[in-house]
């Protein structure tokens, strides 16, 4: 054996040892846990009564599929994904603009616009919390005199959806800022030259320029946005049909003490969660993120 | 390039905007938390009465100096873990060919955007099982885990970027492979390696959702969840003004954080979520 070969082998051995550790750590903690939770959920398995637990096959996805609270929260967590999206895009665009182009105080506005993303959601749900709180908040009387708009299912949403966009903006703005170093200026020079408007120069020639950074960021922000759960428990805890999916299974298992149940949510909302990536890898196809060939490579 | 008033004045203003929008949430906690129990329902953004009591009732029960504890010991252990783990997979991807390496970053990936829900009720059954459950490493575990895809993204960015040359040269030289890690790769590394770790330092102090699943008592439970059983001195007192003080003391760290390494944060988060 040449000593090339030989040194291939070892670089491979090198590489594979020093992966190891990373990849066990993830499967161990995800893969097993999610086969787990599939078994879990063929069963009857409610620790109020642990003596009562079989295999029922699919009784729980049943349970689960034809129960109501189910689909209000399946349907709010949907709500909540689209509105915070739309506006956390507007947003997060107007923000990367001003950026990007920042002539004056552009570290202000980038240091300023990290603390959002920095903050624990939940202190800044409990801020959104108070402050929409009657008497003691600024904001409780804002549209009605007397109002306590975290009571109301509509205005409560309202504000789930504001505190994830305050919280998440920043992020979207930064992603759509690396997208946004992409556009030349010669381009939108030229463009200017042919006798485009700024809003011709914006949708057709930054945009399409942009589209990779674009579809990465709204991937990313809608499967974060799909697990919404601190914001909802500080400041509703689920009342009013706010439960997105994940407070409604993280109330079956903790407050419940229903694995079975439980379980089966969670597996649905893997499901869930896997077929939104699908469909974004498959109508986006090379768009997507680790899809490009670069993906990993020296 | 001479600036004209009118654009020092839109941008004045833009930037006005921006930090508003950043910062009033913020204020409004940091307020509330100066507040006198009587100017609690005064419904004023700006305290008219300005007290420390809120800061010496926190700290005077063991209550939150426990899970503060807790919080910065997870935090730290997690981040450690992650970081090392983390640093020795992106070195293997940005530096040596190996089939698998792709797999790698594909399950990676899958992690980063797994629903953490979706482990809740088989990690509390399996931690319950091995006696994980409400201890240190029952969060230590899943928060290296999920923090572990951020850490090699980030830093198999930051590793691309290093002239790998330089170590051929100083061995050149006559240094000890070892001499050139330390002497010349280490110092390159070093940022790259700081700034993730900041970054997954936040992302465990950040989270809510495993720790109020995985705990149930002081013994492990973090400042987060702490704040939702907070209950004033008595039945009748309001928390409130506590619940603000211990937010305030635990966005301090993450603020120190963002306006030291504000620029090296940017470009690890872009680095990580977005290949150029």
């Amino acid at each position: 054996m040449s000593a090339v070969d030989e040194a291939k082998r070892a670089e491979r051995r090198l590489g594979w040892a020093l992966c190891a550790p990373a990849a066990l750590v993830m499967l161990a903690v995800t893969g097993w846990p999610i086969l787990h939770a599939v078994w879990l959920s063929f069963q009857r398995y409610d620790l109020k009564y642990p003596d009562q637990r079989e295999f029922v096959g699919l009784e729980n996805y049943l349970t689960v599929l034809s129960n109501q609270y189910w689909w209000t929260a399946f349907g709010t967590t949907l709500l909540i994904v689209a509105t915070q999206l739309v506006i956390e895009f507007v947003l997060g665009m107007a923000l990367a603009l001003i950026m990007h182009r920042a002539v004056i105080g552009r570290g202000l506005v980038r240091t300023a616009s990290l603390i959002p993303y920095g903050i624990v959601t939940v202190v800044a749900a409990f801020s959104w919390r108070y402050a929409w709180t009657p008497d003691t908040g600024y904001l409780a009387n804002l549209f009605a005199a007397d109002g306590a708009p975290l009571t109301e299912r509509g205005s409560a949403l309202a504000i789930i959806v504001l505190a994830e966009v305050w919280k998440t903006t920043p992020f979207m703005a930064l992603l759509l800022m690396t997208g946004l170093a992409l556009v030349s200026e010669d381009l939108l020079e030229a463009a200017q030259i042919d006798g485009a408007s700024r809003w011709q120069r914006f949708t057709k020639v930054m945009l399409p320029v942009m589209k990779p950074a674009i579809l990465v960021a709204v991937l990313f922000r809608t499967l974060d946005a799909f697990r919404v759960f601190d914001n909802i428990v500080v400041l509703t805890d689920g009342a009013q049909d706010t439960s997105s999916v994940s407070v409604l299974a993280y109330n079956n298992l903790i407050k419940g003490l229903n694995l079975g149940i439980g379980s089966t949510m969670s597996v649905l909302i893997f499901l869930a969660v896997a077929l939104i990536a699908f469909l974004f890898v498959k109508l986006f196809g090379a768009a997507a993120p680790g899809a490009d060939e670069d993906g990993g490579r020296r | 390039m001479s600036r004209k008033p009118a654009d020092t004045a839109k941008w004045t203003v833009l930037n006005a905007v921006v930090v508003a929008y950043a910062l009033v949430p913020v204020l409004w906690i940091v307020s509330l938390s100066f507040k006198t129990s009587a100017g609690l329902s005064d419904g004023r953004f700006i305290p008219a009465e300005w007290t420390l009591a809120n800061y010496a009732a926190i700290f005077q029960t063991g209550e939150f100096l426990r899970a503060l504890a807790n919080s910065i010991g997870i935090a730290l252990i997690a981040t450690t873990i992650a970081v090392v783990l983390g640093a020795m997979a992106a070195y293997a991807i940005a530096r040596l060919d190996f089939p698998g390496k792709r797999a790698l970053v594909g399950v990676s990936l899958l992690i980063a955007m797994f629903p953490q829900v979706s482990l809740v009720s088989p990690l509390f059954e399996v931690e319950r099982t091995l006696g994980l459950f409400d201890t240190w490493p029952g969060l230590v575990l899943p928060y290296t885990t999920f923090s572990l895809p951020l850490a090699i993204y980030t830093l198999s960015a930051f590793f691309r970027e290093i002239p790998w040359q330089l170590e051929e040269a100083a061995t050149m030289d006559g240094a000890t492979p070892g001499q050139a890690f330390r002497k010349v790769i280490a110092p390159l590394a070093a940022p790259g390696v700081f700034t993730t770790a900041i970054l997954v330092f936040i992302f465990c102090w950040n989270d809510f959702l495993f720790a109020i699943s995985l705990t149930s008592t002081e013994a492990s439970r973090t400042v987060p969840v702490a704040l939702q059983f907070f209950t004033g001195d008595s039945q009748f007192e309001d928390p409130t003004g506590t619940i603000a003080a211990a937010a305030v003391v635990i966005t301090v760290p993450i603020v120190l954080f963002v306006l030291l390494f504000q620029r090296r944060i940017v470009s690890g988060l872009t680095s990580g979520a977005v290949k150029e």
